[in-house]
């Protein structure tokens, strides 16, 4: 039985890095050597496309691109979904309910209705092709995301401890930021990592809100892709790197990350 | 628990919020209502079609080819991925070293960025030099994604199981962590089979969970947009075009603006339904 169960999770998890695996394999050789045939790991291993990708502006411009807006969101997010997600946890006013629903549908919302609008939309603001139109834009799904994972966590902390701070003298802002915050740090940190998770993973709106400039990095793998004919090598060591950020924040939410995924009600 | 207090002021710290959301979705609505309702020949120009696109659309057998696909494509992922993820949240550790490592591994292909997923998996299938497609022809199967399009749903769903499968299994996961020791020490001394474990006690405390990842699962799936499009680019023919592959070919491909924004209506007005049905699912569970 219990080996059994080894083995599923096993087989599962080598199910899950297999393709990655591939991925980190093309990137470590040359394009002409993919294309030469299958082999389960590079003969000539070489560095060449991870040194291109840190040394062509083209290229690691859109790294940076792609980081200034996902960390723009995850603040703007994180600092506007935190009073809102208050006051849902602590009080009832006038159409609470429905503002609640109101905001779950626009996470629900497919982004593909949205592309059109969001061109013109921005282009009017002047913000066409600037990294804080991508950040604004997708607001639009990572605020109410941080306003329901806040909601849940804010809600696990007993109402009495709000009563007996505004009882020793405390004001809301004091109240709020000193001692508040620090109880739900984990639910925050959480909030912000799904912020970043989505912000970096979204492609659509990324890649049609910006044409030069502001180029995420997504984008430009599906140039290289078209006009410098398969440059699959470049591609695969592109592709490794998008894995990077990703890694490094999940380690530090791990024993949240469920929380977060259901919203924060688990 | 008492019951909160009413409080209108509350609304002000709501409003930062409903501004910026407001700007991103309300004013993007109506621009996508305006164009259901007209037509237009030369930039600027428009006038009122009444509801000639929405008639065109409902009777248009690519619409209804689209809503077909991505309804079995949904139906396929959903019954493939709740299973599969609950079995393996079942088969994990419950406590000790590895359950961070097995978590960490897991959630990777949820963080990244969904048209690297769809390139990734465009190469692994490839039946020359990736390992799917070698392995699946070495193996004596005749496959090519490119050219089949039962291969090009097969690629497409292992791809979205790949992809998402995590998402259940770290939900079910923390619907079991909350199940206190003493509910498996009662059902030892009882001398229950593993299965009435599952059937009385495993599965009623994931309940709540799995609604969430059942209908989570559902909203995503059904605005899947960029890893097919990446992977297979709809084809081959229209065999793996899905609702919003369709809707973005036809309002930024051909820049047919009346018939896409009366599909982006129709497809906003199905998101939401489920999502008042998910709603209410969700609530129902907060108060029991």
């Amino acid at each position: 039985m219990r080996g059994a169960k080894i083995i599923v999770v096993f087989v599962y998890i080598l199910f899950l890095m297999l393709p990655i695996y591939w991925l980190l394999n093309m990137s470590f050789k040359t394009t002409n050597e993919i294309l030469g045939g299958f082999s389960w790991y590079p003969q000539q291993f070489t560095l060449d496309s991870y040194i291109t990708i840190f040394t062509d502006p083209t290229w690691y411009s859109g790294y940076i691109n792609s980081i200034s807006y996902v960390l723009m969101n995850t603040v703007i997010s994180v600092s506007l979904a935190l009073p809102a997600a208050y006051a849902f946890s602590r009080y009832r006013f006038m159409g609470d309910k429905h503002l609640f629903f109101w905001l779950l549908s626009n996470r629900m919302a497919p982004p593909a209705v949205f592309v059109l609008p969001f061109v013109e939309l921005y282009s009017a603001m002047n913000l066409f092709d600037t990294t804080l139109a991508v950040a604004l834009a997708h607001c639009l799904f990572n605020v109410p995301l941080a306003v329901w994972i806040l909601e849940g966590f804010m809600s696990g902390v007993p109402r009495e401890v709000d009563e007996t701070a505004y009882i020793d003298g405390y004001s809301f802002p004091h109240f709020f930021v000193k001692i508040f915050m620090p109880l739900i740090a984990a639910g925050i940190g959480v909030t912000a990592f799904f912020c970043f998770m989505f912000s970096w993973v979204e492609m659509l709106l990324a890649k049609n809100l910006t044409s030069v400039a502001a180029k995420p990095i997504v984008a430009v793998m599906t140039r290289t892709a078209s006009t410098a004919g398969y440059e699959l090598g470049l591609l695969a060591a592109a592709g490794a790197l998008t894995l990077i950020p990703g890694v490094i924040v999940i380690w530090f939410v791990r024993k949240h990350i469920a929380k977060g995924f259901a919203l924060g009600r688990v | 628990m008492t019951v909160k207090p009413v409080n209108q002021k509350a609304w002000l710290l709501v409003l930062p919020v409903l501004l910026i959301v407001a700007l991103n979705a309300i004013i993007p609505l109506m621009t996508v209502v305006n164009y259901s309702l007209q037509d237009t020949f030369s930039p600027g120009v428009f006038f009122y079609e009444g509801t000639k696109w929405y008639q065109d659309v409902l009777s248009s057998p690519r619409f209804h080819g689209a809503l077909g696909r991505q309804f079995l494509f949904t139906g396929i992922i959903l019954l493939i991925e709740i299973p599969l993820g609950v079995a393996v949240a079942l088969a994990m550790p419950r406590k000790g070293p590895w359950v961070s490592v097995c978590l960490v591994l897991m959630a990777l292909p949820l963080l990244i960025p969904w048209n690297v997923v769809g390139a990734m998996w465009n190469i692994f299938a490839l039946p020359d030099i990736g390992l799917l497609g070698y392995g699946l022809n070495w193996l004596g199967f005749d496959y090519n994604y490119t050219q089949q399009p039962v291969a090009a749903w097969f690629t497409v769903v292992l791809m979205d199981v790949w992809h998402w499968t995590s998402l259940v299994v770290l939900l079910a996961y923390a619907g079991l962590s909350s199940i206190p020791d003493a509910y498996y020490q009662a059902a030892k001394i009882d001398g229950a089979s593993a299965f009435a474990v599952l059937r009385y006690i495993q599965l009623p405390k994931m309940k709540r969970v799995l609604i969430i990842a059942l209908l989570l699962r559902f909203m995503d799936s059904f605005m899947i947009y960029t890893e097919p499009f990446v992977l297979t680019g709809g084809g081959p023919g229209n065999s793996t075009t899905f609702l919003s592959i369709d809707l973005v070919k036809a309002a930024i491909g051909e820049f047919n603006l009346g018939i896409a924004a009366a599909m982006s209506i129709l497809y906003f007005l199905m998101t939401l339904l489920v999502c008042w049905v998910f709603y209410t699912a969700m609530m129902r569970g907060d108060e029991s």
